[in-house]
């Protein structure tokens, strides 16, 4: 496979960054991901889709760190990832956002932003508590991240207000600056456009471009919108019953007949 | 009208995290200091001393500390009172020279700590504590946790009784705060003066509250309140719990441990555990972070506020204008405290600090409804 390459639209896709080598995950008696490999390219967007319950958000919670699979290996930056506590996979830069919403309803939006940023920041509790100097400055330059990603993402109005008070789709976007925030190599997305309308999509898709193409971010989701998926990724995994049925572009997956069987059913005789 | 933000801008982002971003709020905040520290002690007598100012003091400490782990974290706990007697002992035991025998002899004595660094101690050794009871957290939750705090609470209470060396072996079983004094000033013992205590008081309370607003608005703070929220998703994005709980444990008990030791050295003098530090301080200090707000440094100054306040006053109405049998007008506080913290988790969960906040917006924008 060659290093990296360039899309039709002028995008550089690079090496890969992420590899997950046969990942088997059981729960007792049931194999929730049964062998499945596939790997994540630097700067590509890469999906994963499936029928309900096809072990997808499993994968997702393999890869961030949630699950530990019994079976197989994931390979990070050329490395082979020892098992993992969340935090620690969030501090190697992997961010994400969830299917349910996952905010600090307690928080203002900003706080919520500038949780975003705690791998990054690193002053100890001492010069915390004295606040001048280190702390300060610390807080202040984290902040002026956070604030240009609430720029970007356009929510400069809702700044202060309590996230409780937020609708749906806003709290996802809320939910997408938090993860921004950290500056992550790789941004796992559950289902961004879960429970949208069609304007409340186009944004978020404008959105998912956006920060592919500005910050270069590598970026997996999980979609349910086969519109959205096809034109926003430039790779789709497919799964079905937590095995891999396809792998390959919109175009290949789309022609694919096992991937076309799982969606709309086989006729068994 | 009355208050007005209007104008105020903030141009940088220091400007905009400071503790009062708004200038009314901010003089306000300077007056106060101001009044607290130039003109109250050349006006108090030992009456307002020792019934209302240092009780606030002291308890607003307890307070802050309380509510770092229970308002800012999440982390419910019961064992208030007996944190506050390890700071307690702890300050009796660094002011009058830590003993440490071997075998039944002694092996040496440490010198005797001033009062200002016994305090420290108390809250130092309290913050030990507190976190080693706060191990338990990272597997057990809600009132599974304050079950769990509540043994503390109990076990502390049953150690300092049980065990003499922490009392020096004095045969009434009791501490007393010999007498000590700073660069020549009296702190503690009988015939120290109002103005000296409540200025030593005074001094540990701005502080606490400086540093615990530091924290609460900074980096620790955030880590304490994503946890507090969602604790997975804090996870996830790179807060590691254990660390976060035992430190929001370590603050909130050092506070604690610091309004114990005064609590014991300052205020009363003479201690004997089960009823200083018992179960209903434990209570007495939760109540005021639900009266004053949960997750608000103003709460619980206003929460200790209230909760001080409530028995003078009601003494002083009951007692002296109504002329009502003192045991009558006792009882009835225990009534109304009660009713209190029904009404308030009823009508206002978010206690004192929250119509603070609700009335600053309607006085803003008053005399217009909206």
């Amino acid at each position: 496979m060659s290093d990296s390459y360039v899309t039709a639209d002028g995008r550089t896709i690079g090496p890969v960054v992420m590899e997950m080598k046969n990942i088997t995950l059981r729960f007792g008696g049931v194999e929730a991901i049964k062998d499945i490999s596939f790997d994540i390219r630097e700067g590509e967007i890469r999906a994963i889709i499936g029928p309900n319950g096809a072990g997808k958000s499993s994968m997702l919670n393999v890869i961030s760190g949630f699950y530990v699979p019994q079976d197989g290996e994931v390979w990070y930056k050329g490395s082979r990832r020892p098992a993992m506590k969340p935090y620690q996979v969030a501090q190697q830069g992997i961010a994400r956002t969830f299917q349910n919403i996952a905010l600090f309803e307690g928080m203002s939006v900003l706080d919520n932003v500038m949780t975003g940023r705690l791998t990054h920041m690193k002053t100890g509790l001492f010069s915390q508590a004295l606040w001048k100097g280190k702390a300060e400055a610390e807080e202040v330059a984290n902040r002026e991240v956070a604030e240009k990603i609430i720029d970007f993402l356009e929510i400069q109005a809702i700044r202060k207000t309590p996230v409780s008070r937020l609708p749906y789709g806003l709290k996802k976007r809320v939910e997408l600056a938090r993860a921004l925030a950290a500056e992550p190599s790789i941004l796992l997305l559950d289902e961004p456009m879960a429970g949208m309308n069609v304007e409340e999509k186009e944004d978020m898709s404008r959105f998912i471009l956006d920060v592919n193409d500005e910050f270069g971010t590598t970026i997996a989701l999980i979609e349910h919108d086969m519109g959205v998926v096809m034109d926003l990724s430039d790779r789709v995994v497919v799964m079905d019953y937590g095995k891999k049925i396809g792998d390959g572009t919109p175009s290949e997956v789309r022609n694919n007949q096992a991937v076309i069987d799982a969606y709309l059913g086989v006729a068994h005789d | 009208m009355f208050y007005r933000e209007a104008g105020d801008f903030s141009t940088t982002y220091a400007e905009d995290q400071q503790t009062f971003p708004i200038k009314f709020d901010r003089y306000r905040y300077y007056l106060v200091l101001f009044i607290a520290i130039v003109v109250v002690p050349f006006v108090v007598n030992d009456y307002w001393v020792n019934s209302l100012l240092l009780p606030f003091l002291i308890y607003a400490i307890a307070a802050i500390g309380l509510n770092i782990l229970v308002g800012y974290c999440g982390q419910v706990s019961l064992g208030t009172g007996g944190f506050m007697a390890v700071g307690a002992y702890s300050c009796y035991k660094f002011m009058t020279g830590v003993d440490i025998w071997w075998g039944g002899e002694l092996l040496f004595r440490l010198p005797e700590f001033n009062i200002f660094f016994s305090v420290i101690m108390g809250g130092v050794m309290t913050a030990l504590v507190g976190v080693l009871f706060g191990l338990p957290s990272l597997r057990i939750k809600g009132f599974y946790l304050a079950v769990a705090t509540l043994a503390a609470q109990f076990f502390l209470v049953w150690l300092f009784n049980r065990v003499s060396w922490f009392y020096n072996y004095s045969a009434s079983g009791q501490i007393n705060a010999p007498e000590r004094d700073l660069m020549g000033i009296l702190i503690t013992g009988p015939s120290t003066e109002p103005w000296a205590a409540y200025l030593f008081c005074l001094f540990f309370t701005i502080v606490c509250a400086v540093i615990a607003r530091n924290l609460t608005r900074g980096a620790s703070g955030r880590k304490w309140m994503a946890i507090r929220d969602m604790d997975i998703a804090a996870e996830i994005i790179g807060v590691n719990p254990l660390k976060a709980k035992l430190t929001a444990f370590a603050v909130s008990s050092f506070f604690v441990g610091i309004s114990g030791a005064l609590f014991f050295s300052v205020y009363l003098g003479a201690v004997e555990v089960g009823e200083a530090f018992g179960i209903t301080k434990s209570f007495l200090v939760l109540f005021m972070i639900i009266i004053g707000g949960l997750g608000s440094i103003f709460g619980s100054f206003a929460g200790a506020a209230f909760l001080v306040l409530l028995p003078v006053a009601l003494k002083v109405v009951g007692v002296d204008w109504l002329g009502w049998p003192t045991d009558i007008v006792a009882h009835l506080q225990l009534v109304i405290v009660g009713g209190l913290i029904v009404i308030f988790l009823i009508a206002e969960p978010h206690g004192i600090a929250q119509l603070w906040r609700v009335a600053k917006e309607k006085l803003r924008l008053w005399p217009f409804p909206h």
